[in-house]
């Protein structure tokens, strides 16, 4: 039976410090992922939106989500995955991408309202933050980078797609 | 056929779909010509098993016979697949793998479009999200059978041979039976008879922009819609399928 003993305030604020497991430097609240917690008589309903539908992260995610919050002896949770709206690069604030930058990712630049592929010319690199940039491939290690090359300083780099 | 039959072998369809092309795509995992390549290869199949994942999942559920999406991928036989024979189709040599995708990719763009107005509200949600992945998909395959295309003389030859190869396959993206009629009727399915001149008309421009030539239409395969598949799918379902078929309820 629950006890109602923590508010849905204590609980994001809880979940907070989940971190997206492929960029550690940044929350999954910051990516704009943490929609919601629910609770009721059955338990903590947390929403979560996926960034990509095949992303490999979503279900280590879970697992961190469920884990942290038993350790804080708040149960039972569920996670729930809401695909409407679709998640989108614009719902990341702007903490999560000056962190993105320092952690040598360039962050989504346009609004995903935008032409995607047009936001693609304009990329700075992370690391000298340089305008002269070349696409290496619009696919990288994760679904959401592509990768680059800085004509600047020469360093290869990854670019947060928009979505 | 009630309305709920009729949305579960419709989604069923679309995930086996998704399923399908993502099993072949990740055939490339380490085969492709070149390391981005082989990213971009498997990233397409990331995002299709993901779309295939929550389409299957749904389709579970409307079925309401507690089968899971894994039950649904891993417990089916070949007659029991309803994904179009195109995506079955080997990946053959490169230029194989990127018409067979441009062609899927532009169905896709126009049909997954549409399907964000579906009164199916799980549908329009998995359409939406699905969009913006197809997108990336399409400017990449439109990329290279352009640039081979209008290539060397041997990516040219190879590029057209695969278009001739894959046309009689095109025919039936378009296929509707009484599943669609059905949900079309409800505002749920969309009419593929308005989808095929904007897939034909931006095929035609690709094709011109690549120097290649758009096949007359001829003979055009059929049987997917009634479970009937070309040789290829068994093979690769033995392969997809062998674990679970091996060691039933195996969990990673």
């Amino acid at each position: 039976m629950v006890g109602h003993m923590y508010t849905k305030q204590e609980v994001l604020d809880y979940l907070s410090v989940i971190a997206d497991p492929e960029i550690p430097v940044v929350s999954i609240q910051e990516m704009g992922m943490l929609q919601d917690v629910i609770i009721s008589d059955s338990g903590y309903e947390v929403i979560l939106t996926p960034t990509y539908t095949g992303c490999p992260a979503m279900s280590i995610i879970e697992a961190d989500i469920k884990a942290l919050l038993q350790e804080k002896g708040i149960s039972p949770v569920k996670v729930t995955m809401v695909y409407s709206p679709a998640w989108t690069t614009d719902w990341m604030n702007d903490t999560a991408k000056e962190k993105m930058r320092q952690y040598g990712i360039a962050p989504p630049m346009h609004s995903s309202c935008g032409n995607m592929f047009m936001a693609e010319q304009h990329v700075h690199c992370p690391h000298c933050d340089s305008a002269d940039t070349n696409l290496i491939s619009r696919f990288g290690a994760t679904a959401c980078k592509a990768l680059y090359k800085c004509n600047t300083c020469k360093e290869p780099f990854e670019y947060f797609k928009c979505h | 056929m009630t309305k709920q039959e009729a949305l579960f072998k419709y989604t069923l369809r679309l995930g086996d779909n998704a399923l399908i092309l993502s099993q072949r795509l990740s055939e490339w995992c380490s085969n492709a010509p070149f390391i981005e390549e082989d990213l971009a290869l498997t990233n397409f199949a990331l995002d299709m098993i993901g779309r295939s994942q929550a389409l299957l999942k749904y389709a579970g559920e409307l079925e309401g016979l507690n089968r899971t999406e894994d039950m649904l991928a891993y417990r089916r036989s070949e007659r029991q697949y309803y994904n179009n024979l195109l995506v079955e189709q080997p990946n053959g040599d490169f230029a194989v793998t990127m018409v067979r995708q441009l062609f899927i990719s532009v169905f896709e763009k126009y049909y997954y479009t549409e399907m964000q107005k579906s009164s199916d509200e799980m549908l329009a949600a998995i359409a939406a999200k699905t969009l913006k992945e197809v997108k990336y998909h399409l400017a990449h395959a439109e990329d290279w059978v352009i640039r081979l295309g209008d290539g060397t003389g041997e990516s040219h030859y190879r590029t057209q041979k695969a278009i001739d190869d894959l046309w009689m396959f095109s025919g039936e993206l378009f296929e509707m039976d009484e599943v669609d009629s059905k949900l079309i009727a409800e505002g749920i399915a969309i009419d593929l008879d308005k989808i095929r001149p904007l897939w034909k008309a931006y095929i035609a421009n690709v094709f011109n922009n690549g120097a290649l030539q758009i096949p007359q239409d001829g003979y055009m395969q059929t049987g997917s819609r009634q479970g009937i598949h070309t040789e290829y799918l068994g093979h690769l379902l033995s392969e997809m399928q062998y674990l679970q078929r091996a060691y039933p309820d195996a969990q990673w």
